[in-house]
């Protein structure tokens, strides 16, 4: 029974406008929880640091990332422009205004080059099967996988994304839940196609 | 609130949601560091927080807390800095405003990267703007700087 999934979701916490509740993540279906799980995976706060490229994606639209940021060889941006440079340790205030470089109390980061984790574009099974593969998800175990969705600073920044960004759609103890619902039944993978 | 900057403590009084730029211009009168876009869009206002390059204008004064800050004034005490002195050399400037952030990007470059390739130093610089296409020069005084602080040593 593995019980090995992952998620270097890098973006997904609180709340603005009220998630809607997935009706998913209401069913013991194990597939259809993990359909919630790919809405959240696959919503502009967590695909916007999991692209299929080296390159970032922004905004609510995910468009590449301006000045042409790189993912770099620890994830942390290219040598000389790191995340930091821009990204502090929170949302600037919302005074402010838009389209400021949003922050987290940790570290604003990609997954690294070794284990890319892409998000963008990648269909039900294959998403499924990578969050697994702990050759692929940076060596986590289930219980590490589920510290990352339910604590990880970063992946909470997701829900309180600051001034001019949308939160995930799905309520944070709803993606949990669903999340747990998925692996609590050995997180099996939906059908190809 | 304590702030050290280029190695003196100074005591500010400013609001916590200041930006840091402001609080080095208006409230320190240290203008070399420039404002240019306000957003962390074009790096002209990049300092250093322990040592690492950082857009000065969106982060509130609040959030330096004990790091220490390094402006172009603070780079070297009498523009001898590798990269000031490659800067002169190569004749790198034209009107000069988004320099000092461009200096202060490309010092945190070879602080951290002594030997970088050419497209090393395009992506570390990517996010400094310069308005009048200094960029080849740019490019050739960072390799000229990184030339200069391999023989120093």
């Amino acid at each position: 029974m593995r019980r090995l999934l992952l998620l270097a979701l890098v973006a997904c916490t609180h709340a603005e406008p009220a998630p809607t509740p997935a009706p998913e993540a209401k069913s013991a279906d194990p597939i259809a929880s993990f359909a919630t799980v790919k809405t959240v995976l696959q919503s502009p706060r967590c695909v916007n640091c999991h692209p299929a490229g080296d390159q970032p994606l922004q905004g609510d639209d995910g468009h590449a990332h301006q000045q042409f940021v790189q993912r770099g060889p620890e994830g942390r941006g290219a040598i000389g422009l790191a995340c930091a440079t821009c990204h502090g340790k929170a949302n600037p205030p919302a005074s402010y205004g838009l389209h400021m470089p949003p922050g987290v109390s940790t570290e604003w980061r990609l997954p690294p080059p070794e284990h890319r984790m892409v998000f963008a574009g990648v269909a039900a099974r294959a998403l499924c099967e990578q969050l697994k593969d702990v050759r692929q998800n940076g060596g986590k175990d289930s219980a590490a996988l589920l510290h990352h969705v339910s604590e990880d600073p970063l992946v909470l920044w997701g829900w309180s994304p600051g001034t001019g960004r949308k939160p995930v759609p799905v309520a944070h103890a709803d993606f949990v839940k669903a999340w747990k619902s998925w692996t609590d039944a050995g997180a099996p993978c939906p059908p190809q196609g | 609130m304590k702030l050290n900057v280029n190695g003196t403590v100074h005591e500010v009084d400013a609001p916590e949601d200041m930006p840091l730029l402001w609080v080095l211009r208006d409230v320190l009168g240290m203008t070399g560091t420039k404002f240019g876009c306000g957003m962390a869009q074009c790096g002209a206002c990049t300092v250093h927080l322990d040592g690492q390059a950082t857009r000065s204008c969106v982060l509130p004064v609040s959030s330096v807390g004990s790091r220490m800050v390094t402006t172009i004034e603070g780079l070297s005490p009498d523009g001898t800095h590798p990269v000031q002195k490659a800067w002169a050399e190569v004749d790198v400037v034209q009107c000069g405003y988004c320099q000092p952030g461009q200096i202060m990007s490309a010092a945190a470059l070879l602080a951290h990267h002594p030997n970088p390739t050419d497209a090393e130093i395009d992506l570390a610089l990517a996010g400094n703007i310069c308005r009048c296409g200094a960029y080849q020069r740019i490019r050739e005084a960072v390799r000229a700087a990184a030339t200069q602080r391999r023989a120093d040593r």
